[in-house]
């Protein structure tokens, strides 16, 4: 650890540019998350971020810290192994609603249910954007736009939220690529919070959602505190718009794994090699 | 009733069994360690079928003089607790007209019993345990019977059973004590003779322990699993180690994320490992391919059972070679290495970790349910510790992927001041920033390749034995059965030599070239249908040889006199 740090949030970033579109709301969700560590004083050093693949799995490379752009849907299964061998280190996942919801999706639910004091922002667009517009998870059930469902998936959204809180998330806040700022707070939030918080991220895809524009007059602040209660939460996340934005949802539940009760056995494997002697 | 010759000049090999969870294995278990008590050595291989309770189990043990890696071929004494279960292992255990067998006077022997001509001593078992305590098992009152025909002390049985018992209420170990006592007073009708017993100073364990011991010694302290047979005792047995030597070991919710955890921690710099068996490692694929790209350090112990698809769970069979060296997509060199036996699972899973870290590559390891769950008396195992660690290496402008004469580049891990980098299964240039230019492909391709052709593997690549004309080719727990049928042909005036491969990739092409250096027919055997060592070695090498293939699924393990009279007659 260096002392002191005060760094600012263009010092968090790497040289690597990214290879988003003009207009896409990643941007402002790598802005929040700079924001967010220099706000936090991170040392870049001890900060790991994980992702899957497709655009918003890109980031990594564009934070100045440690990374690991993995494989499609998997990045949070290994920033848990990660968290769990080095539980000193500050440990965020992130990806997109396909890598996140579809292919990942068991990931996700297992993920809300272990708690592991980790971070997860999934960056969600409604839309497979690098393999060029295909619908996701959570795109609407008539959105026509892609070639390969052309009358629409048929199938309704998930609701992500809803689908955290039912296995298990104790953090969930909602964010939109609008409002840096108030990303940047939620994932400064989602970093203190000792547990798993998941962070979803209302982020437009200009190009094969550019109706997603009008999230600008749709998106609204949940006002009053986040809601501590699940019954009270999970009513919320089955009947809202999704368009609600903020922290959502908090709630202290132990973390994985539970602190050990048992000592490091000192010359533990001349004991063990010694069980198998006759 | 005449007294009858049980025994070979060297071994001793009874099959007990019965229903699942009627404690035939605890039943074989304690017995072989009574053995080994008294300095006896021997195999418990184990036996069930695809239920966990109200299937079959067999307890198939071999009992002999010295160390022994190979199933029977043959019984001399047999213990049916009931029928309907000893004709599931029909095709497993053999009976001849010299096999004495012992069964309970309730059930109807089958004719495909009676018509093999053994002598049969039956004995009211289930009414006796019964009788005996209100808790009372057939499984320990056979336990009595056998030790006592065996020469073994009923104190020792005793003893061993309590040990095994400690977690359970204490009437069921005093059910236990009674129904060995009361074994212990009846005498089978034949004289049994036993192989001679040597120093008691050995160790007793199954191959997916050695295993387990093998990594937590060479360093491992994270592993991510799924559960799936016959790979969770490994698990099951390396929870409590971890927990004693500070490591963690996290139950995934599937195979695809017991990789990616492993992979994860392996990035932090913690040593991580692995444990499944063939629809697992199939799942796995892909992230294997991540950590080769990667070049992230993981080892991938795979006990291999009956495939394709789910196949025959609980039973062995060397067929996954093939994925195991092929199945990840992309050009991506790998480690595949296979343990030669139960002990040798110790220092080959060893090796493998050292290997995987210091290559900063992923290891697949190639063990089977047979040497997995088998368990046997064998000497202090080898050893394979890792290496001592060099001084603490930063580079001034670290570039991660940097190329390097041996193709190895330094490893950071997060927490290292000044050397932070993206790891990318996205192709890459040095620093590790994602590109798709032909010339960095070609560049890290080469790197990821050289590092593992160029590294120096020692000697330890295989197991070679003997210098005939004849050449028997093998690999993992094979090569028990090749060594066993080198010693037949031996009898027969036939001199073979025997190459078993512990490091099936990179395969030591020159190496193997010089071994064989003088050989005019090589045969292949292995364990599997498609005969995928000797595609394997074909495509690998231009033999000078005539190459014979002899190849037979599982679950049966190889017999070595099958295998000697093949050879007998490939070669004409």
């Amino acid at each position: 650890m260096t002392e002191a740090i005060k760094l600012k949030a263009k010092d968090y970033k790497s040289a690597v540019k990214p290879i988003w579109c003009p207009g896409c709301g990643h941007f402002s969700v790598l802005n929040a998350i700079t924001k967010a560590m220099a706000g936090l004083g991170i040392d870049k050093d001890d900060t790991v971020l994980v992702s899957g693949i497709g655009c918003s799995s890109r980031l990594p490379a564009y934070v100045d810290s440690y990374g690991f752009h993995g494989v499609h849907g998997r990045g949070l299964a290994i920033a848990q192994g990660l968290k769990v061998a080095r539980p000193d280190l500050t440990v965020i996942a992130l990806g997109g609603d396909g890598d996140g919801f579809s292919i990942g999706g068991n990931h996700f639910m297992h993920a809300c249910r272990r708690n592991v004091n980790m971070t997860y922002i999934a960056m969600d667009n409604e839309v497979y954007g690098m393999t060029k517009g295909q619908a996701s998870p959570t795109t609407p059930i008539d959105w026509d736009h892609s070639k390969l469902t052309p009358h629409g998936p048929g199938v309704r959204a998930f609701k992500p939220a809803a689908l955290a809180l039912a296995a298990g998330a104790p953090w969930i806040a909602r964010g939109y690529s609008g409002n840096p700022n108030q990303i940047a707070r939620l994932i400064a939030e989602a970093i203190a919070f000792p547990g798993f918080s998941f962070v979803h991220v209302l982020s437009q895809c200009i190009t094969f959602c550019p109706e997603q524009t009008d999230w600008k007059g749709v998106v609204n602040e949940r006002e009053g505190p986040a809601l501590v209660d699940a019954d009270e939460a999970a009513a919320l996340f089955l009947h809202e718009d999704g368009f609600q934005t903020g922290l959502l949802f908090a709630q202290q539940r132990p973390t994985w794994p539970p602190a050990t009760a048992e000592p490091v056995v000192e010359d533990a494997l001349d004991h063990l090699a010694a069980t198998f002697r006759v | 009733m005449a007294a009858m010759t049980l025994m070979t000049a060297t071994s001793f090999s009874i099959a007990i069994t019965g229903a699942g969870g009627a404690g035939v294995i605890s039943c074989g278990d304690l017995l072989l360690q009574a053995w080994a008590r008294q300095g006896g050595r021997g195999l418990l291989r184990k036996a069930y079928g695809p239920q966990i309770r109200g299937g079959e189990s067999a307890a198939l043990l071999k009992l002999t003089a010295d160390e022994c890696y190979t199933a029977a071929s043959h019984y001399d004494l047999v213990v049916a607790l009931d029928w309907g279960n000893f004709t599931r292992f029909e095709d497993e255990i053999s009976l001849g007209p010299e096999t004495r067998v012992v069964c309970d006077t309730v059930g109807e022997i089958p004719p495909s019993v009676l018509s093999q001509g053994p002598a049969v001593q039956q004995l009211g078992l289930a009414e006796m345990a019964a009788d005996t305590h209100p808790d009372g098992r057939v499984n320990m009152l056979v336990l009595g019977i056998l030790g006592r025909s065996l020469g073994l002390p009923a104190a020792s049985l005793v003893e061993l059973a309590a040990e095994k018992l400690a977690a359970k209420p204490v009437a069921y170990r005093d059910a236990a004590t009674c129904c060995i006592e009361r074994g212990y007073t009846i005498a089978l009708d034949a004289q049994v003779s036993v192989p001679p017993l040597g120093s008691p100073q050995v160790c007793y364990m199954s191959g997916n322990q050695a295993a387990g011991l093998g990594a937590l010694e060479a360093g491992i302290r994270f592993v991510a699993a799924y559960p799936i047979t016959p790979a969770s005792d490994v698990l099951e047995w390396m929870a409590a180690g971890l927990e004693q030597l500070g490591g963690q070991l996290l139950q995934a919710e599937d195979e695809l994320a017991a990789i990616n955890m492993t992979i994860g921690a392996a990035y932090g710099g913690v040593p991580a490992f692995t444990a499944t068996s063939g629809p697992g490692l199939a799942l796995m694929t892909e992230s294997i391919g991540l950590a080769v790209a990667s070049e992230t350090p993981v080892t991938i112990l795979n006990v291999m059972r009956g495939g394709p698809s789910t196949g025959i769970p609980t039973k062995s069979e060397q067929s996954d070679l093939n994925i195991a060296l092929f199945g990840l997509h992309g050009d991506a060199p790998h480690l595949v290495l296979a343990p030669l036996d139960i002990a040798d699972c110790v220092f080959t899973t060893g090796w493998a970790v050292n290997l995987a870290q210091q290559l900063q590559t992923a290891a697949i390891v190639l063990s089977d349910q047979f040497i997995g769950q088998s368990t046997a008396v064998v000497s202090e195992p080898r050893r394979c510790p890792p290496p001592a660690a060099g001084p603490a290496r930063k580079d001034n402008d670290y570039l991660r992927y940097r190329l390097t004469e041996s193709g190895v580049s330094t490893l950071a891990a997060p927490g290292d001041s000044g050397q932070r980098f993206t790891a990318d299964g996205l192709e890459h240039n040095e620093k590790g920033t994602p590109s798709a230019k032909a010339s960095d492909h070609q560049l890290q391709l080469d790197k990821r390749l050289h590092k593992l052709v160029s590294h120096d593997y020692g000697d330890d690549w295989g197991r070679r034995s003997g210098d005939g004309p004849i050449a028997l080719l093998s690999f993992g727990s094979s090569y028990a059965a090749v060594a066993e049928a080198a010693e037949i042909l031996a009898e027969s005036g036939v001199l073979a030599r025997t190459v078993a491969l512990r490091l099936l990739a990179p395969l030591q092409v020159e190496a193997l070239n010089e071994d064989l250096a003088g050989c005019e027919q090589l045969v292949v055997i292995e364990q599997n249908q498609g005969g995928q060592l000797y595609r394997y070695l074909r495509g690998q090498m231009d033999f000078q040889q005539q190459l014979y293939s002899y190849a037979v699924p599982g679950p049966v393990p190889l017999d070595a006199r099958q295998i000697a009279e093949h050879v007998m007659e490939v070669i004409g």
